[in-house]
């Protein structure tokens, strides 16, 4: 061990560049993970004097002020974690092993929830079912319904967050050899026999896996709760209330961490016992492709609950579409460019802002991304477990918690930096870094590492092998690195709700502030403005990072045997 | 187009004591890859390490490289420690078993990428590419992606990137070991003209014997991390100094014997009762007492009993027959050793049924003797 840590020291004295980049990675990552957390753990047991004490954290945790969110976030999490896990599981299989018409369409479909701004759902839920609700009202004639409360959460989370378990589903089944499958068929297995013995067995560490992350989503989930949770709390937006409510910076921090400790063990889990788990059998063969099933009792069947999902999401979209160019919705449809004339004077400075910082964001967050998957998968150097897994963290941390932990590590000196566009940008950096890094990480895991030390040994140095060789074959992972960079800036809530400033408001708070006050057809409006925006940029980056040059395909190779 | 100025830095390459520790898969010991390891390149030769898969060789290849640190021990390249010389500094160049290719670059671009980093004058770069293109018959696929392109191309891609910059020492990690049968030896060859008249240093790795002994000037036989033997390929073959170097490179039969004595080269041995001379013993072998006989299986002749039988030294059964064409196979049991014999162009000859009881003469000209038992 002390062998190995004293090689690593030595090669990273003798690559100063490389010692130069570890440096700068964990000062961000202590300076802007790190603290914060620390500062809200110190913060949560010091009592107003100044003394170290759980006995003030104890009881508030004993009240039911502070248990009952925590039941319901934690109920909120488990519901949604199942109803999106089973929904995308079937959306998986259905893309993955059944032969249908329109899978690019309902591929398509299911990613829009992905990179939509937030409230969006929320709006439509209250739109389509609310007191003056499209469905309960002019439908049905209901003149008090109640569209605030879980069952619309449950709602508005599983459509939101049913994506990423069809994403985590899709690599799992799509990954399992066929052979194995072909193996059992060829045996004399009927496909159900195959599906419940081989298919869904060798799934479970997706599915667990795809669980846990909707669970930690749901549990972090700030804008939805925030405007139709109606009396049933959660942590994320008590923890809000408390603090901008109620001045008690305490208690907001203490629900921060109880926020924390559930998603962090989740995240633990799914990253270091799941991974372990996998059944996922990369050969790096070329398997030969799937045999889809045609099979009508399966087929139609599917198809049908794929529409199903598809419509819902074309339905609540559209009704927001249709929503900002309506007059008062319920009461007066008529047409007008009203609302988007609002966003364009009132509105406007916010949503440059807000594209501003994502912008300036972006390509650091980028960058950032990719040089920590480069170091941590092809460096040596003391510390490398430990950036890796402070790096990932923010994936699992939640906006509320960073965002409480920001004001009170950056409200003072040395760090006085609340309010600022830098910290801002920083808060965005850290928390959009994760997808760049996992992208980057598999891509690389994949290219052969000898295609590097080629470029070393021909004279280059760590810093020109990154840029000529490294960076340009990871441009599929920098990408969607920085689209996802770009969309979570964007559509952040939760952390920025604390850091903003009246110089620095956001687009997101803004369509905050009008559900506040009701005006619900202005923020229709805004939403629609955002999408467009977004929209616009993913198509922007794509072109940008189609001249940093030809990523073509790596060349064969076989395995790199060491002898 | 003068080959002349890619010899012009080829360097000698020392290794001293070279020592390279890992920590054990499961953390709890160190494994030792490379053992003690003494060996001298002399400029513009050609060295193979060849070895079984864990032996050390791609490991001590990765120190000289300088992607591996030796634990202990020191590298020498052109009389000069490169201890503290990061890789891009070592003015070496590598041929990878994958090639190694930048998947995004044209081959053009491949080639030139070496000297493009060393920030060369565009005219110098221009004309050091096209003539490395030239000599490597590349220049009409110049624009073309690696992934557009062979195996073989790719595989001279590979080394015509690797000699464009002009490299004091060449290293080759199983280069070949990608290609299909033929087109292996046919790159085997070209690879070994190249380097004849170029000049270059080379050291090869590789676990294929036969290619060790078709390109080396010397080949070192590695196991376990040590060096077993170092020689020219002949030397190794005919004079194998271990069991362990007999078995490896070609294929050899082991027979218990008893040394009677020894007078200057030649010994005096006894098989089964009878009275044997082997004319070039070797060093190995003891002096008196049980020894073994190292004999190639193409120095074995199986004979039908009765006729030459006073001249076979062991009887046995045949047990299984195999026919190449060039070569017939018989695989004998024998109350000494099991033997594997080998007659070339067997349709001039007898050829034997399985389960013929056979006598066996060996020809005691390229027998050596080594010791009985051996420490592995």
């Amino acid at each position: 061990m002390r062998e190995n840590t004293r090689l690593s020291v030595a090669h990273l004295v003798r690559d100063p560049v490389l010692l130069f980049l570890v440096l700068l990675v964990f000062t961000g990552l202590i300076l802007f993970i790190i603290l914060p957390l620390y500062k809200i753990f110190s913060y949560s047991i010091t009592t107003n004097e100044g003394k170290l004490s759980l006995q003030a954290a104890w009881d508030i945790l004993r009240s039911s002020a502070y248990l009952q969110p925590l039941k319901n976030s934690m109920l909120l999490g488990l519901t949604t974690g199942v109803l999106a896990t089973i929904i995308g599981y079937v959306f998986a299989y259905a893309l993955t092993r059944v032969d249908m018409p329109l899978k690019r369409f309902f591929k398509a479909i299911a990613t829009i929830p992905i990179i939509s701004p937030p409230f969006i759902l929320s709006l439509s839920m209250i739109f389509l079912f609310g007191r003056n609700g499209l469905i309960t009202n002019r439908l049905f004639g209901f003149e008090d319904s109640n569209v605030y409360g879980m069952h619309s959460l449950v709602v508005v989370q599983t459509i939101s967050f049913f994506p990423i378990a069809y994403l985590t589903l899709t690599g799992t089944l799509a990954k399992l050899n066929p052979a194995v499958e072909d193996a059992a068929l060829n045996l004399g297995a009927s496909r159900s026999r195959i599906f419940r013995t081989v298919t869904l067995p060798l799934s479970v560490p997706g599915i667990l896996s795809s669980f846990l992350l909707v669970f930690i989503q749901s549990m972090e989930d700030f804008s939805n709760p925030a405007v139709i949770s109606g009396n049933f709390s959660t942590l994320a937006v008590e923890a809000y209330r408390t603090i901008t409510g109620m001045y008690d910076m305490r208690g907001g921090s203490l629900m921060a961490l109880m926020l924390l400790a559930p998603t962090l063990l989740a995240f633990v889990l799914q990253k270091y016992w799941l991974s372990g788990k996998s059944f996922v059998t990369v050969t790096g063969k070329p398997t030969t492709s799937r045999q889809q099933s045609r099979d009508p009792k399966l087929v139609w069947p599917l198809f049908a609950f794929c529409m199903l999902v598809a419509l819902t999401i074309i339905l609540f979209y559209g009704t927001v579409l249709v929503g900002a160019f309506v007059k008062i919705w319920g009461i007066n449809f008529s047409f007008t460019w009203a609302h988007f004339k609002y966003v364009m004077t009132l509105g406007w400075i916010p949503l440059r802002n807000s594209v501003i910082l994502a912008l300036a964001s972006t390509p650091v967050a980028g960058l950032l991304g990719m040089l920590i998957a480069f170091l941590v998968v092809r460096k040596e150097f003391p510390g490398k477990r430990a950036m890796e897994f402070v790096s990932m963290l923010t994936f699992a941390v939640p906006g509320t918690v960073v965002g409480i932990g920001y004001i009170l590590a950056f409200n003072g000196k040395p760090f006085m930096w609340t309010g600022s566009a830098f910290l801002l940008i920083m808060a965005f950096t850290f928390r959009n870094m994760p997808v760049g890094i996992e992208s980057g990480t598999s891509t690389l895991i994949q290219i052969d590492r000898s295609i590097e030390e080629a470029s070393t040994i021909l004279g280059a140095t760590s810093a020109v092998t990154f840029r000529r060789i490294s960076l340009p074959m990871l441009k599929q992972a920098f990408l969607s690195g920085l689209v996802y960079s770009f969309v979570r800036a964007m559509t952040a809530v939760s952390a920025v709700i604390f850091l903003i400033s009246p110089r620095w408001n956001l687009a997101t708070i803004s369509i905050f502030s009008l559900f506040e006050s009701s005006k619900y057809s202005d923020a229709a409006a805004y939403i629609v403005v955002m999408i467009a925006i977004i929209v616009v940029a993913i198509g922007g980056l794509n072109l940008l990072v189609g001249f940093l040059g030809n990523s073509g395909t790596v060349a064969s190779g076989g395995s790199s045997e060491r002898a | 187009m003068s080959e002349r100025d890619f010899s012009a830095r080829s360097s000698n390459v020392s290794l001293l004591h070279l020592t390279k520790r890992f920590r054990s898969l499961d953390g709890s010991g160190e494994v030792t890859a490379v053992n003690d390891v003494n060996l001298e390149i002399r400029a513009g030769e050609l060295v193979t390490i060849l070895g079984p898969s864990g032996c050390g060789k791609t490991t001590t290849l990765r120190m000289i490289a300088g992607f591996e640190y030796p634990t202990s021990g020191s590298i020498l390249i052109g009389g000069q420690d490169v201890a503290m010389v990061p890789p891009n500094k070592r003015g070496l160049s590598m041929v990878f078993q994958s090639y190694a290719l930048f998947p995004h670059l044209t081959i053009y671009e491949n080639v030139a990428y070496g000297l493009r980093v060393q920030k060369l004058p565009a005219a110098e770069i221009g004309e050091r590419t096209q003539r490395a293109l030239d000599l490597m018959q590349l220049t009409s696929m110049a624009k073309r992606y690696p992934s557009q392109v062979s195996g073989g191309q790719q595989q001279r891609i590979a080394l015509a990137r690797a000699i464009v910059i002009e490299p004091s020492v060449l290293l080759f990690d199983e280069p070949l070991s990608n290609l299909d049968a033929k087109l292996r030896e046919y790159m085997r060859d070209e690879l070994r003209k190249l380097q004849r008249r170029l000049g270059i240093t080379s050291l090869y790795v590789t676990h294929d014997q036969s290619e060790a002994m078709a390109i080396s000037d010397r080949v070192v036989i590695m196991k376990e991390g040590w060096i077993r033997q170092v020689g020219t390929p002949r030397e190794i073959y005919a004079f194998p100094q271990s069991k362990f170097v007999a078995d490896f490179m070609g294929k050899a039969n082991f027979v218990r014997v008893r040394v009677l004595g020894i007078e200057g080269e030649s010994a005096r041995v006894e098989i089964e009762g009878a009275q044997f001379t082997v004319p070039r013993a070797g060093k190995a072998g003891p002096v008196a007492g049980p020894a073994l006989l190292v004999v190639r299986p193409e120095a074995l002749r199986p004979v039908p009993l009765g006729s030459e039988q006073e001249r076979a030294a062991l009887k046995g059964r045949i047990d299984r027959f195999t026919y190449f064409g060039n070569i017939a196979r018989y695989e004998v049991s024998t109350e000494n050793a099991p033997l594997l014999i080998e007659s070339y162009n067997p349709e001039a000859s007898f050829i034997f049924e399985e389960g013929t009881e056979v006598g066996v003469i060996i020809d005691f000209e390229s027998a050596r003797l080594l010791p009985a038992e051996e420490q592995e």
